[in-house]
This record gives C-alpha cells, structure tokens and sequence, in this order.
C-alpha cells in the first residue's frame, strides 16, 4: 500500500442541509468503503459543506455512453410543451 | 507569593502543558504537508494539525489571561525558550514514517480523548468550555489514526513489522504522560483535572483494545527519565521550536 493510484476509485455525495439532496461534489481514492468516508469528511467537507456524505464505487455506476448522445437526449430538444411554461402563474405564488 | 499567586501561577503551567502538547504535535504533524503517502492522507493530517493548533490558541490564550502580564497566544508560542515549553516528549519525537506518525498519533489521541472527556466537567469554566469543544475533534483524531493502525498492525507483513518497531520505540514516552507530579495532583485535588490514574487506566484499555484489533504487541512499561512536563525535552524540540518561531523572532510583531 505505498501508493494510493492501487487504490480504487469513489465518488462522493455530500448533502449540504437537512433536507436537500446529496449532490455530487467529487471522487477519491481509498483502500475501502470505511476509508472513503474519512477521506470523504477530510477533502469535501473541511469547510462546513455538510451534513452527511455517501460514498459509491466508482465502478458501480453505469453511465450514459456518451456516442449516444444525440439519440438520447435531442429528441427532447423540440419538445418545448414539455415545459411547465404555458401556465398564467398568479403573483401570490413566490416559488414553484 | 500569597496562596492566590501561587494557585495562577500552577494554573498557568499546567494550561500551557495542555497548550503546548497539542501546538508541538500539530507543528509535527504539519510537516507531512506535501509530503504524505497519498493526496488523501495529506489532508487528513493537515486537518488534524489544523485542529491542534486551535486548540493551542485557545489555551495558550488563556494561559496569557492567567499570567496577566498581557502577553497574547502568539507571544508565548513565538517566544519562549525550549526550557520554558511544557509538553510531554512525546509530542516532539520525529515523524519517522508514516507509520511512526500514527503510533504517535494513536498514543496522544487515546491521551487526549480520555483527558478531555473528563476535563469537560472541570472546576475551571473555562478549561471545561475548551475540553468540551476539544472532545469531539479528539474523537475524530482517533478514528483516523486507530483504524490506520489497525491497517498497518493487521496490514502486509512489512507494514506489521514497522508498526510494532514504532511502537517499541514511543512506547516509553508514555509513561511521562500519567507520571503524577504536584502540579498533576494539584489541579487534580481541586477538581481542575481528572487524576492521571484514571486516565491512565481508561487509556490502557483503549489501547489494548485498537491493538489487539492491530495484532501488536504492547510493550513493557519501563522506568524513564523524560521531563518534558517540567521543560527538559530531548534533542528535537529545539529544531521545531527554530522553524516555528523563525519568522516572529526574525521580524518580531510581523503580522498577516
């Protein structure tokens, strides 16, 4: 274990406040899960950004093949109406 | 000296020996920035240098407030004498490896942890608030280094061998933590600290604890002549102190 490149890769999660989301904030090395939170808390979270962090392999995601892009995510493109944007909002409503 | 003088003046030693253990390991610790075995670890021991080091400011504050002779944290960290620095030995012994760092951390970690938890219901309010706040980060520090321990101690055969060897080496600086001496036993009988004793004996079996989960051996106790506690230090505190205090004694006063 003198070198952390044999180490496998982690993505990590942070959620920032109760009740949000945990969004991903970036990857790290560590020899194992344990580990990965620790060095999740020491890299990610050193200056207050939050409250519980998650870590996954990073070899347990499954990505979008990135070649497919246009048949995955253009057709969307001219699908304007999918758009909650047609509705008259009245002014007592601060946010949606 | 009235009996008032006398109780500020054990006061003030004994703080900066809380001070001063926790601003030498953290100056120790800073050493490894840059230079750890992986960018991970780097951040991981600055932080916990980081956390040292501001426990040192809020003692060697108040140490200031007691002596009441208006010197501030940075005057008595920047200019003092070796012989007027108060910490355990232990704290100034090199870094070795990194697994010399960890058996080092893991000692003074353990130390800390029990010391704080009872210091928190402290006589002295104020000893009490810093104890109290100081806990929770110990607790971290001694989540780091004990399961790194345990990795290196139950880890490859080499790292086992120089886990154990590290171990052989601090183990004797132990023993100057618990020594009880009459400032130990003053702060004790007025119910500013726990008794040594007892910490000992919490720490004893923390320890047995992360190292028979590391498959180390503990060493014998042996007899010792370190009075880090009384400001004779060995040979290296010199060397932190001339690096850390270079630049205020160079340029006295220079600020941010």
């Amino acid at each position: 274990m003198d070198d952390s490149r044999h180490w496998p890769l982690y993505e990590v999660f942070v959620r920032a406040r109760g009740g949000l989301d945990h969004k991903h904030v970036g990857s790290l090395h560590a020899a194992d899960e344990r580990m990965a939170v620790e060095h999740a808390r020491d890299l990610y979270t050193r200056r207050q950004e939050g409250v519980s962090i998650w870590v996954v392999p990073s070899k347990a995601i499954t990505a979008s093949d990135p070649g497919e892009t246009e048949s995955l995510f253009e057709p969307a493109r001219d699908k304007i109406y999918r758009h909650p944007t047609f509705y008259d909002i009245p002014d007592e409503v601060k946010t949606l | 000296m009235s009996a008032a003088a006398a109780d500020s003046e054990a006061l003030f030693r004994y703080v900066l020996r809380l001070g001063d253990l926790s601003l030498v390991l953290g100056q120790r610790l800073g050493e490894w920035v840059g230079h750890a075995p992986a960018l991970e670890e780097d951040l991981g021991l600055a932080n916990i240098a980081l956390d040292l080091i501001g426990q040192a400011r809020l003692l060697l504050s108040y140490a200031g407030e007691i002596e009441g002779r208006g010197r501030s944290e940075d005057d008595i960290a920047y200019h003092r004498e070796q012989g007027e620095y108060l910490n355990p030995v232990l704290a100034e012994q090199p870094n070795g490896d990194f697994g010399q760092t960890i058996v080092r951390q893991v000692l003074i970690d353990a130390y800390q942890l029990e010391l704080y938890e009872r210091m928190a219901a402290s006589s002295d309010e104020r000893l009490a608030a810093i104890a109290a706040k100081s806990v929770k980060e110990t607790r971290y520090h001694l989540r780091y280094s004990g399961s790194w321990l345990v990795r290196l101690g139950d880890g490859t055969e080499q790292s086992h061998a120089l886990a154990q060897a590290a171990l052989g080496r601090l183990w004797p600086y132990t023993v100057e933590l618990f020594a009880e001496d009459d400032l130990d036993r003053a702060m004790a009988d007025g119910g500013v600290a726990p008794r040594l004793a007892e910490v000992h004996a919490a720490w004893t079996v923390r320890l047995d604890e992360l190292l028979g989960q590391a498959t180390l051996k503990r060493p014998g106790d042996r007899a010792h002549s370190w009075h880090g506690k009384r400001g004779q230090h060995s040979e290296h505190l010199g060397y932190i102190l001339a690096e850390m205090q270079y630049l205020q004694r160079a340029y006295p006063g220079a600020r941010w």
